[in-house]
């Protein structure tokens, strides 16, 4: 690590910083954003979120090494965390905290992307069958029972084993459109309930077209719903990844991503755990971050909770 | 309705569902590129098996022969363990079976426990201490926990076997006290793994749905009438919070086989997930298929398992409990 490494550290830490307090000071006039800011772990799961898209985006200012480059692969293999390797090097003598902020890129940008193609299939899906009800609700929740019961951890395997390696964008949509079920049964609960309120009604009483009382009328007081499912959702799918890369089928080293990394690292846990665990730990973080956004999200967007007293 | 026409209904949709799984799967191997021959195969050979095989025919042909096939109680034959699918699932399922058994009963033991505890005291140190200690495990890839359990627990401290389901030279058949023993030994850090993680996410449930009925109306008035705090959260509050627990039990089955594929591998346990995983790697289509199916009958049959047991624990979901009661959280 050099003190430019560092320095750039410490800036992403402040930026992350600054960004949840503003975030929170415009918050307040919010009665709704105030519930969520006043979740302690919601707030710090924003701001350690927030810290590791940063440091993700600026990979180059904050990683000493190239994530791929074998430093010395006689001297240097499995060294343990130092001043130069913050986080130790792996068994090829990689470092790996460029690794870890590299793959960051990968294992956020999948969970990002594939939740993103998971909640808006599932929305849609959801808010058509809660909307028209009928036979066209029928034909597709029997497809959601369907791909509810189906084993998605085996379609994935098969999708990815079968066609040996998938290319990146292949693969966020192999789990975006293995995702979807749950999210489009909570939108369709919450459009049928929503689609007879007076509002609506006098929407489509007034002439508006269908798909602008769905999206403009409907959906966004749906929103507390989709946001948790999208929250869990980023979650989820950076979790399946790593399972994934980690049974060797994920994303294709070099290249790295946390999963895959944490496949690395197996072999030589017993002498250098530091490349297995950090990465896992990453992994882990983000996760309860999300966790932590998505229970305040739940709690501020929660009606019952609206004008009450407390 | 009645609840005995609800009850066939279901089974039937049920049936209907593990068919329409079986039929995707089997689509999905049949357009994805590659056959069951390996490389260094001689193509002549592999001509062979392919028509032995009846990989030649129309897709439809070949799924209408399946479904005969599997009607009739026959799974085929396995073709990279040269032995019918039948025997390889009889023989692992067993074992994924101890592994799912005792990661659920620590998940809902502890997770049960947990919940409770802390619905009595929310908000003071010990429930806030729980809630983020749950929050972090329930967040820890499955995968990587086993990894650091091993690390630990297995090479470290050398309190119990790096893998394996049973001693291989004192006991390749269980058929003493001292082998069961060591298969529980055996059993401890694979079911730990998956139990913990999950057990976290009870606790997490639980606790929630404790506190949403602890607004209700007759807690306020339980509460009033004097009614002892402990008689209070156990008696109205854990009894009408068993409900959503319920449905949970329904929800842990795609868990844990999901889990069962991952931590099998790593633990080397002879079970169906481990089994399945290296179906797909050698495109063993009949194993493959076979194992969807399991996996597929397994997570419908929980949830049917739920909505039944919801019924008979609240008599006012009885009719409608298929068509909103399983919100799934996923």
């Amino acid at each position: 690590m050099t003190l430019g490494n560092w320095l750039a550290l410490v800036v992403a830490l402040i930026l992350a910083a600054e960004a949840v307090r503003a975030l929170r000071h415009r918050a307040l006039r919010r009665e709704r954003w105030r519930r969520f800011f006043r979740h302690r772990t919601a707030s710090w799961g924003l701001g350690i979120l927030t810290f590791l898209v940063i440091v993700a985006l600026a990979a180059p200012l904050v990683a000493p090494f190239d994530p791929n480059r074998q430093l010395d692969i006689v001297h240097l293999t499995n060294q343990p965390p130092s001043w130069t390797f913050l986080l130790g090097t792996d068994l090829l003598s990689r470092d790996v905290w460029s690794r870890a902020v590299y793959g960051g890129r990968i294992s956020l940008g999948i969970g990002a992307l594939g939740a993103l193609v998971a909640v808006s299939l599932g929305t849609l899906v959801g808010a058509l069958a809660g909307y028209y009800r009928r036979w066209i609700d029928a034909v597709l929740m029997r497809g959601v029972d369907v791909g509810l019961a189906l084993p998605r951890i085996f379609i994935l395997l098969m999708a990815v084993a079968l066609w040996d390696g998938l290319p990146f964008t292949a693969l966020v949509l192999a789990i975006g459109l293995t995702s979807w079920f749950g999210t489009s049964r909570l939108v369709r609960a919450e459009v049928l309930a929503l689609r007879q309120r007076d509002f609506v009604v006098a929407a489509r009483a007034l002439g508006v077209g269908t798909s602008r009382v769905i999206f403009r009328h409907v959906l966004p007081n749906a929103a507390a719903p989709i946001i948790v499912s999208a929250a869990l959702g980023v979650g989820n799918v950076l979790l399946l990844e790593a399972s994934l890369s980690f049974l060797g089928i994920g994303i294709a080293p070099p290249e790295a991503s946390w999963g895959n990394m944490i496949a690395d690292g197996a072999p030589s846990i017993y002498t250098a755990p530091w490349s297995t665990l950090f990465p896992g730990l990453a992994i882990a973080l983000v996760v309860m971050s999300l966790n932590a956004v998505a229970d305040g999200v739940r709690d501020a967007l929660d009606p019952r909770e609206d004008g009450g007293v407390e | 309705m009645g609840g005995g026409a609800w009850l066939l209904r279901r089974v039937l949709a049920s049936i209907a569902i593990v068919v329409a799984v079986v039929t995707f799967i089997f689509i999905l191997i049949h357009v994805a590129p590659g056959r069951p021959c390996t490389e260094n195969l001689d193509p002549r050979v592999c001509e062979q098996l392919t028509r032995q095989f009846g990989l030649d025919k129309p897709i439809v042909v070949q799924y209408w022969r399946y479904l005969v096939q599997v009607v009739h109680g026959n799974l085929g034959v396995s073709y990279s363990l040269h032995r019918p699918v039948a025997d390889a699932l009889l023989e692992t399922i067993p074992f994924t079976l101890q592994l799912a058994g005792a990661a659920l009963m620590l998940d809902f033991l502890l997770g049960l426990a947990l919940g409770i505890y802390q619905a009595g005291r929310v908000n003071r140190i010990p429930d806030v201490v729980l809630s983020n200690s749950t929050l972090f495990v329930y967040s820890l890839p499955t995968f990587w926990l086993a990894l650091i359990l091993l690390l630990v627990f297995g090479e470290k401290l050398r309190w119990f076997p790096v893998g394996g389901a049973s001693d291989p030279i004192f006991c390749p058949v269980i058929d003493s006290f001292f082998c069961v023993v060591d298969r529980v030994w055996h059993l401890v850090l694979p079911s730990a793994t998956l139990g913990l993680v999950g057990a976290a996410g009870t606790a997490r449930f639980q606790r929630a749905a404790m506190l949403d009925v602890a607004t209700q109306d007759y807690v306020r008035t339980a509460r009033a009438k004097g009614v002892p705090e402990r008689q209070i959260v156990m008696r109205h509050q854990l009894h009408n919070a068993l409900l959503s627990f319920i449905t949970r039990f329904g929800l842990a089955f795609p868990f844990l086989l999901t889990g069962a594929v991952l931590i099998e591998t790593i633990f080397a346990w002879p079970g169906m997930g481990r089994l399945a995983f290296e179906a797909i790697l050698t495109r063993d289509y009949p194993l493959v298929t076979a194992t969807a199916l399991i996996a597929s009958t397994v997570v419908v049959a929980g949830n049917l398992l739920a909505d039944i047991l919801i019924g008979l624990a609240d008599p006012r979901l009885r009719v409608h409990a298929t068509t909103d009661a399983d919100i799934v959280t996923a």
